[in-house]
């Protein structure tokens, strides 16, 4: 990066000592830095691995050997977490299909098109992008009441189809990928405008749905507030209700092997999933966002 | 004079493209908008089994929610608890990011370090919570450490105290906004025109003076866009402190957010005082989202 500042830069070696020193500090801020951010997730794991009786003794940095009975004892426990995983999955999945697809092509239809209320649109977009669903939840509510979408995935997952933010990252990723003659020719070989959308424009904007869809899966499986306020029944509960259910029980009669493994059982695949994918999600992130 | 048709013939399929938006827009935040807005000029709860309302009271739902303390005590806390995490989530992510930019330091491991760092914004901020008040428990492992290590003679209370549960919601939220905020930082100290810090480095600047002196002023729009939306971020701090004080924000309250405020409302269907505390949160973050709006339009003239 910055590759045109080096050559200057490195000419310039009258601080050379200084450099050094600073190099260190640099080094020395961000292992503590990185130390912080990672520490956390270690004890959750070496806790995991600890029977209750262990954990009560007080802490050991070495994992023990307890993580299969742990495990054994949550699933046979009374919280629903395979059916919590799985809704979950149900929920962020479809989430992440809606949202990237109709944003991709709300997108779309500001960027190719022109029409009378394409500005007012567009402006009205990026104005209400910002406000927090928080603040219409208690009409979400009493609506989704009056709709009988009570305790149902539906009010979860269909408003995911209006998305300012992703809209605006496709809006923006679209703006330099997207040449407006493409669609002409396209259009010239006779392509309606739906096909179009769906075998030239989505193909093109991979990148940026790739990077939209990690993200609203994993806002939509992080998410408790409006879960919380809209699924009653235990078999329809997603994770994050689980956790807050496990926070409200008489914790101290629980068996902590358990209270950890369960922690780990929603943090862990993410991580996973999160190293695998992270060259995409970092390099995505400044992608359409703002520019300096 | 065909082919004018022609082009309005395509144009209208913009208007079909943004049908799935509008529609979707209208029924699920519009509708849910206005509905609260009206909410909030009724009385409307529940005592017992007994169903009080609806009636109409005008403006008194936000009278009650000013004078009887509530919204300006949790306004207060989740303002606190903002600033304890959002200051030295600032600091860190500048300093980080003119060291990740700097090409003198030539830094190694650029990726590594991202990639940890951003780790904990992906993780289910209510399990991290959760996490940490197991951590932080009692007889959990922190207290273990610290009477290992002999910092403390007796375990320490984390959850009992007010400040501690506020630190520990101000860490978790900067621990996991502070690398989003660096990325944010980066990209912007990036966009620096190169030979200004050539022209600084020749006129022999050194490397604190070229932050202040350049990075920084030049760095001030989007030191802004982050810092309000953080602020919009903040003010909607829910998951943390839910989870780790099980939605009481104690002790004494001390730690409870709008949102959990607005959250207990909801539950009990307290609607009246649930829709004037909506509305109030509302008009604080649209006035902080218009001012959001002006930024990144003048982001797009550019």
């Amino acid at each position: 990066m910055a590759n045109n500042q080096n050559n200057y830069m490195m000419s310039t070696e009258s601080n050379g000592v200084s450099v050094h020193a600073r190099r260190v500090l640099a080094y020395t801020v961000l292992v503590l830095v990185s130390f912080l951010c990672l520490f956390w997730f270690y004890l959750l794991f070496i806790n995991s691995t600890r029977s209750n009786a262990e954990l009560t003794r007080g802490f050991t940095p070495f994992p023990s050997n307890y993580l299969k009975t742990n495990w054994i004892n949550l699933k046979n426990g009374t919280l629903p977490i395979f059916s919590g995983m799985v809704n979950s999955l149900i929920v962020a999945a479809l989430t992440a299909a809606l949202a990237t697809y109709f944003s991709t092509m709300t997108a779309y239809a500001i960027h190719a098109y022109e029409f009378k209320l394409k500005k007012f649109m567009f402006t009205f977009i990026l104005m209400v992008m910002m406000i927090p669903t928080q603040v219409t939840a208690l009409g979400f509510i009493q609506l989704i009441g009056k709709m009988g979408l009570d305790d149902k995935f539906t009010p979860l997952i269909v408003p995911a189809i209006a998305s300012p933010a992703v809209f605006f990252y496709m809006k923006q990723y679209m703006d330099s990928v997207l040449p407006l003659s493409l669609v002409e020719a396209a259009r010239i070989d006779g392509s309606g405008e739906l096909r179009t959308f769906n075998s030239i424009v989505v193909p093109l904007m991979k990148p940026a749905i790739a990077v939209q869809a990690i993200f609203s899966f994993v806002t939509s499986w992080n998410n408790y507030f409006t879960p919380a306020l809209v699924l009653h029944t235990d078999s329809k509960k997603t994770l994050p209700i689980l956790i807050a259910q496990l926070r409200s029980a008489d914790w101290l009669k629980f068996d902590m092997g358990q209270v950890y493994v369960m922690i780990a059982f929603s943090i862990f695949p993410v991580i996973i999933v999160y190293l695998i994918l992270s060259r995409y999600i970092v390099g995505g992130l400044t992608l359409g966002g703002v520019k300096g | 004079m065909k082919k004018t048709s022609k082009v309005v013939k395509y144009n209208k399929w913009g208007y079909i493209f943004l049908i799935p938006f509008i529609v979707i827009y209208l029924v699920f935040q519009m509708i849910p908008l206005v509905t609260t807005i009206y909410n909030s000029f009724f009385e409307n709860y529940r005592s017992g089994l007994k169903i009080i309302g609806p009636n109409f009271v005008g403006i008194q739902n936000f009278i009650t929610i000013i004078t009887n303390g509530d919204l300006p005590t949790y306004f207060k806390n989740t303002m606190i608890m903002w600033i304890m995490g959002f200051v030295p989530q600032i600091v860190i992510s500048l300093i980080l990011g003119a060291w990740f930019t700097d090409p003198s330091l030539r830094l190694k491991g650029q990726a590594f370090f991202k990639t940890v760092m951003y780790l904990p914004n992906l993780i289910m901020a209510s399990a991290f919570a959760m996490l940490f008040f197991t951590l932080f428990s009692l007889s959990g492992p922190i207290n273990s450490i610290l009477l290992q290590i002999g910092v403390i003679k007796e375990a320490y209370q984390f959850m009992a105290h007010v400040w501690s549960v506020r630190w520990l919601v101000a860490f978790m939220n900067c621990i996991m906004w502070f690398g989003n905020t660096t990325i944010l930082l980066m990209a912007g100290m990036m966009g620096i025109d190169p030979s200004l810090f050539e022209a600084a480095q020749v006129d022999g600047a050194t490397a604190t003076q070229i932050f202040y002196k350049i990075t920084l002023p030049l760095l001030k729009p989007i030191l802004i866009y982050v810092m309000i939306t953080s602020l919009i971020g903040g003010l909607q701090m829910f998951d943390v402190p839910q989870i780790l004080t099980n939605g009481t924000g104690d002790p004494m309250r001390s730690s409870m957010t709008l949102i959990m405020y607005l959250n207990k409302h909801l539950f009990s269907k307290n609607y009246g005082l649930g829709g004037a505390l909506s509305v109030f949160m509302f008009i604080i973050t649209g006035i902080l989202s218009l001012i959001v709006f002006k930024f990144t339009n003048s982001g797009e003239k550019n």
